[in-house]
């Protein structure tokens, strides 16, 4: 404790006075001795600090000044010491019996899906040696088109995750599988007998037609069992919205490349949710900024919370969850049907005018999108629109759905603990999911859970449920098991593994496979027997099927036939509902990064910054700024939220772009029990969530309590400062003045200033990268492709605080706002930063050991056998791309992480700068390639990991001295330019200029 | 006021300045000298390994190509250890009693593979590409050396930077024809220096000098 902190006494001012009798005597050489035996008196300082605390020692040195130095030196000694021994001995262990095909040194690339929120994504796995260590998307499969999410990338990591379970546990107590085999096998015999009375079934599984048809054969053996499923992001409110319009649940799915117009109604089509990588994809494709482009689409965005849609779009309007349905009936009057419409605010009133007219001039190619997390009114108030626009067919086409339940996911769950507490369930099998965490707080279903005579979880970790279970099982990962999904237009892909089960885990067919008597029946048995059975075909033709199904990472034929479906005749809405009351609301959202919570463990999530707030490691009560102003909150504040009873402390984040009034709180935190990284981040929204009101409730009570959360956001700046960093223009100044449209007030457009110093010239290839901010929606993906390709490591929350995060490639969020304007119609501007590699790089005259250079070929080399850490380069870039080791940040310890490594980058160890080489491993091994072919590299042969990832191909990578290159081509664009090109650094990255297409009604104001 | 220094000193002083640099310049040079010893480098040290496996035997005595074994060089960074079984295709037949050989008859019946005390180490930090290299027509004993001589593996080259530099900046030294790439009868004197740099240039070998070439 420093005398600082201590509260302040009164100065004793006879301390003082003795002090200046004494030296009032002395004079010369004696004054000075006697002033400074004085002053280290033990009065004297303690009277010094007491005068002036600001002065005091803020904290007490640990070690004194020479205890130090000795220290320093004698490890200095050791280090250097340890330094200077032989390479040790390596192993070369080849196999003894080598499998086919395999390659030592090269990689081999296996197509599978992973499933999320209810549909696959296709994906093709890169492994090394057996080592499954990235994640790419296959450009077969309709929801990936060679592109993934975040989500996907950060999957791999999940795999290896050490804290995933690694045995069964009876009780808590580690036991084996054949033990609980032995316990279940003799329950279900019992069960049995009694035609499965008592034995109920709750998975989460998704899409897949594997796991549907098994649980439908558990009714021959088991005629009176009941099987629930659950899954807190579900659709339930799409399925609700569907039955109200047509009066039977649908599937839809868009195509956003038709579309013109399009109205998204409180739906984040673009960063969440089933075909969200093909709907960017086709979405960016509508609005190419090129010169001479004759169009671009234009995207209405209705919501309460800035999501990447809105961040996109066009014309933005911030609502309350609640009135996003007065809104949409706004807007179906307008065109005309008969719908009851509440009155909105001026703005709002605008606003819907303009969309509906937008809709209504464009009838056939437009389209309006409701969200998972809108009403069933607006969905059906969505259909309705579509439907008599005659977008339905064209922009947008429905299928049966993806997964025909009986019933919706919130009621199927109340249904079970119904039955739980009537004592109707005797064994229950929870397969897949974390219900104990993310079931609807009214249901108390831990509570319930605890009440059933024997229970059982399959998991992947020992989470909240498996933690009230009698036995749990280790879940195998999707990239270690057999299966099967399903894409959001329904095409189905067969998973395959890529690697025997880590820990030993079983997946849920094998877990079902058991309980309809079918033994210790492998997955892959219970799989390839069902599309036997469902392709009709046996011996070589079936064989024949089943691998080009497995190669293609598609099963031909299987995409869902469109249904036609007719308004119901009856179809009314009714009256409006009541307008709000004025209180809070509360919306609730699935999170970026932990989605339902499943990936709270999972570092690079957790270290990947939110998409908007770019908040690391915590999620956030975001409340608009003037909403922030009246209850005097700021960033960091704890709050408590009440809401029936039910009660929740959060730290507030003030966001521009909110919709004032309405708070939203993301999902998946608050673990309990997580693994080491997820437990206790964050605060656990689902306490305020209930079956009835998933997305939102109203009517919230907050009160301050005074106390502090420090949240860590990666950009503390939201403005460019009028700098043109990410540059903007509308789509129709551009059309009229390319090159006029988004120049800057202020510096040069000029790529390459003219300077005294004569160029290097570049002869051969001379590597580029364009980035079109036109086309990019910020989904991070990119950040997180860099991180698994080139072995990046997670630095923690403390210090990203320190600004010590070690992403390559960082995306800036930019806040622009039109003049005179209120802060919720803010809009957005996404800015990749990479290194630029720049042919003047600042960075390298300052190295005073030459560890960052430049190559013939134009790239700004780092090499880390060289850097000592001076950290000179980084003090020296203007674009803070570099990053430094401030202590070693990856893991060389823990076994499992090591298998994920990409073995083609250097690891860095502590004392050494890195940043983005512009994935020089993929370049060397294209060159190789083609030169052991003996022909000259092509344009686009080399695509580096965030290029290949970018679901809306916003980054382009190829030779600008190649005239007939794709960024030589896009390098010559009018809107076209160098980040801070002004100072001379001459980027070897460069950016195309972001349009908007912003409605002429509606602008001006 | 006395005399501080001896006369003495100025021989004293003298001696320490010229000492300090000679000394130092010593050290230098025995650090250099201890860095580029077999005793560092391990060059012409055998290596032990757990089959006392003779290349002299197999390349010499039965002529055995280098692909047989090294079965990725043409198509891989890595040029590839044999697996147990490649052993055995041969060994199941000949010597298939020999107290030598148990090691790899105890692998392929336990399906342990044989671990291999690695002769040729590049640090972590150098990517090294064998295919290419094969591609551009340097042969296998320009760095391995006189395999077919070497009843115990050892190595021939440092593998230090500068060595590999000094072929980067002339390759054309080391360029022989494809077809005789795994001849490790191949004498460079068969060809003259035009003829060299003629076969350079119809391999289209660029060596390159950048860094990112080798580290990544």
């Amino acid at each position: 404790m420093t005398n600082a902190e201590s509260p302040r006494t009164a100065p004793d001012l006879r301390a003082i006075d003795a002090i200046r009798a004494e030296l009032s005597s002395a004079r010369g050489d004696d004054f000075w001795h006697r002033l400074e035996e004085l002053s280290a008196r033990p009065a004297f300082q303690d009277w010094l600090q007491q005068e002036f605390p600001s002065q005091a020692p803020r904290f007490v040195p640990a070690l004194e000044r020479r205890e130090f130095l000795r220290l320093m030196g004698a490890s200095l000694g050791v280090v250097g010491l340890a330094a200077c021994t032989r390479q040790p001995d390596e192993r070369i262990v080849p196999f003894a019996r080598a499998p086919e095909y395999v390659v030592p040194g090269q990689p081999r690339y296996f197509a599978s899906a992973l499933t999320l929120g209810g549909a696959a994504l296709g994906v093709l796995v890169e492994s090394h040696m057996g080592r499954p260590t990235k994640i790419e998307g296959n450009p077969d499969h309709p929801a990936s088109l060679g592109a993934t999410d975040a989500l996907a990338q950060a999957a791999i990591l999940s795999l290896y995750d050490p804290d995933r379970s690694h045995s069964c546990l009876r009780a808590g107590q580690i036991d084996t599988w054949s033990a609980f085999t032995g316990e279940l096998s003799g329950r279900l015999e019992r069960l049995a007998a009694l035609q499965g009375q008592g034995l109920s079934i709750l998975h989460a599984g998704e899409s897949s037609p594997t796991l549907a048809d098994q649980l439908a054969r558990l009714s021959t053996r088991f005629p009176r069992a009941r099987v629930h499923r659950w899954t807190p992001v579900h659709r339930d409110q799409e399925r609700a919205g569907a039955e109200l319009a047509f009066g039977r649940d649908v599937g839809t799915h868009y195509h956003l490349d038709r579309a013109e117009v399009v109205l998204a109604l409180e739906a984040d089509l673009l960063g969440s949710g089933p075909g969200a990588v093909r709907y960017a994809r086709d979405f960016a494709h509508g609005r190419l900024g090129r010169a001479g482009a004759a169009g671009m689409n234009r995207l209405y965005a209705v919501e309460s919370t800035l999501s990447l849609t809105g961040a996109m779009a066009d014309e933005r309007l911030a609502l309350r969850p609640s009135e996003v349905e007065g809104f949409a009936r706004r807007v179906a009057r307008e065109l005309g049907l008969a719908v009851e419409a509440p009155a909105l605010d001026a703005f709002a009133e605008r606003f819907a005018v303009a969309a509906a007219r937008a809709l209504d001039a464009r009838r056939g190619a437009g389209l309006v999108v409701a969200g998972r997390e809108a009403d069933p009114a607006v969905h059906a108030l969505a259909h309705t629109i579509n439907y008599e626009l005659g977008n339905t067919g064209a922009t947008l086409e429905h299928t049966d759905p993806l997964d025909d339940l009986a019933r919706p996911a919130a009621a199927d769950l109340r249904a079970l603990v119904e039955d739980v507490r009537a004592r109707r369930v005797d064994t229950l099998l929870v397969l897949g999911g974390n219900p104990a965490y993310d079931a609807p707080a009214e249901l108390d279903f831990a509570g319930a859970l605890a009440s059933v005579p024997f229970r059982v979880h399959l998991s992947a970790q020992v989470d909240e449920t498996s933690a009230l279970c009698h036995w749990h099982v280790p879940e195998a990962h999707a990239l270690e098991s057999w299966g099967d999904a399903r894409a959001h237009d329904g095409t189905v892909t067969i998973v395959q593994p890529l690697i025997a089960p880590l820990f030993g885990g079983k997946s849920a067919l094998e877990l079902l496979a058991f309980v309809l008597g079918e033994g210790e029946k492998s997955a892959y048995e219970t799989l390839r027997e069902r599309w036997r059975a469902k392709s009709g075909l046996a011996g070589a033709d079936f064989e024949r099927f089943w691998r080009e199904a497995l190669h293609d990472g598609v099963v031909a034929g299987t995409g869902a036939p469109g249904v036609e479906v007719h308004l119901r005749s009856s179809l009314d809405f009714g009256a409006s509902p009541a307008t709000a009351t004025g209180g809070l609301e509360l919306a609730l959202r699935p999170d970026a990064s932990t989605f339902d919570g499943r990936f709270a463990n999972n570092a690079w999530l957790q270290e990947l910054p939110r998409p908007i707030t770019r908040l690391v490691w915590d999620n956030a009560l975001l409340i608009g700024p003037r909403t922030a102003r009246e209850r005097e909150l700021e960033n960091g504040d704890v709050v408590e939220l009440a809401h029936e009873g039910r009660h929740l402390r959060a730290p507030v984040w003030v966001v521009p772009g909110q919709a004032e009034g309405t708070l939203t709180l993301h999902l998946g935190y608050g673990r309990r029990r997580a693994g080491a990284l997820g437990t206790g981040v964050g605060c656990d929204a689902y306490a305020l969530r209930t079956g009835e009101r998933p997305w939102f409730v109203t009517g919230v009570e907050l009160v301050r309590t005074g106390e502090r959360h420090e949240l860590v956001t990666v950009q503390k700046h939201p403005s460019q400062e009028h700098r043109s960093l990410a540059r903007v223009a509308t789509f129709d100044r551009f059309r009229a003045d390319p090159l006029g449209a988004t120049r800057p007030e202020h510096g040069t457009s000029e790529l390459a200033p003219p300077s005294l110093y004569p160029g290097f010239p570049y002869e051969g290839h001379a590597w580029g990268m364009v980035i079109d901010l036109n086309a990019c929606i910020g989904c991070n993906a990119c950040m997180i492709a860099c991180q698994a390709e080139n072995n990046i490591p997670v630095v923690g929350k403390g210090q990203v605080a320190n600004g010590r995060e070690m992403h390559w490639i960082r995306i800036d969020r930019y806040y622009e706002e039109p003049a005179g304007t209120v802060d919720e119609r803010v809009t957005v501007v996404h800015q990749p930063v990479p290194c630029m590699h720049c042919e003047n790089a600042p960075c390298e005259v300052v190295c005073p050991v030459g560890a960052t250079v430049h190559s013939s070929e134009g790239l700004n080399e780092m090499v880390y056998n060289r850097c000592v850490g001076t950290r000179y380069c980084s003090n020296n870039c203007p674009y803070k791309v570099r990053r430094f080791n401030f202590f070693p940040y990856a893991d060389f310890e823990t076994e499992s992480l090591k298998l994920q490594r990409n073995p083609d980058v250097t690891v860095r160890s502590r004392g050494v700068m890195e940043k983005c080489t512009y994935c020089v491993q993929r370049i060397n091994q294209a060159r190789i390639q083609a030169q052991k072919e003996e022909r000259p590299l092509r344009d686009g042969e080399i695509v580096s990991a965030c290029q290949a990832v970018c679901p809306t191909q916003a980054i382009v990578f190829g030779d600008v001295n190649d005239e007939a290159s794709a960024v030589a081509r896009l390098r010559k664009e009018p809107h076209h330019y160098g980040l801070l090109a002004e100072l001379g650094t001459r980027p070897r990255t460069t950016y195309l200029a972001k349009l908007r297409n912003p409605d002429a009604e509606l602008s001006g104001t | 006021m006395a005399q501080i220094f001896h006369p003495s000193f100025n021989t004293l002083s003298k001696v320490s300045i010229f000492g300090a640099v000679f000394f130092l310049g010593a050290a230098v040079w025995g650090w250099d000298m201890l860095l580029r010893s077999p005793y560092n480098t391990q060059v012409d040290v055998a290596r032990e390994q757990p089959v006392p496996f003779s290349h002299k035997h197999h390349v010499a005595g039965l002529g055995i190509d280098c692909r047989f074994c090294h079965s990725s060089v043409e198509d891989s960074s890595f040029a590839g250890i044999p697996p147990t079984k490649t052993c055995m295709g041969c060994h199941s037949m000949v010597w298939k009693d020999a107290a030598m050989l148990a090691p790899v008859r105890e692998s392929f019946q336990s399906d342990r593979p044989i671990p291999w005390t690695r002769v040729h180490d590049l640090p972590d930090f150098a990517y090294f590409d064998h295919s290419i290299h094969v591609k551009k027509g340097i042969g296998c004993t320009t760095c391995h050396g006189q395999v077919d001589e070497m009843p115990l593996t050892w190595r021939t080259a440092t593998l230090n930077m500068d060595w590999c530099l000094d072929c980067h900046r002339d390759p054309a030294a080391n360029v022989r024809p494809r077809a005789r790439v795994f001849d490790v009868h191949w004498d460079a004197r068969g060809l003259d220096d035009a003829e060299r740099a003629a076969l350079a240039a119809s391999y289209d070998v660029k060596s390159r000098l950048d860094c990112s070439t080798c580290h990544r």
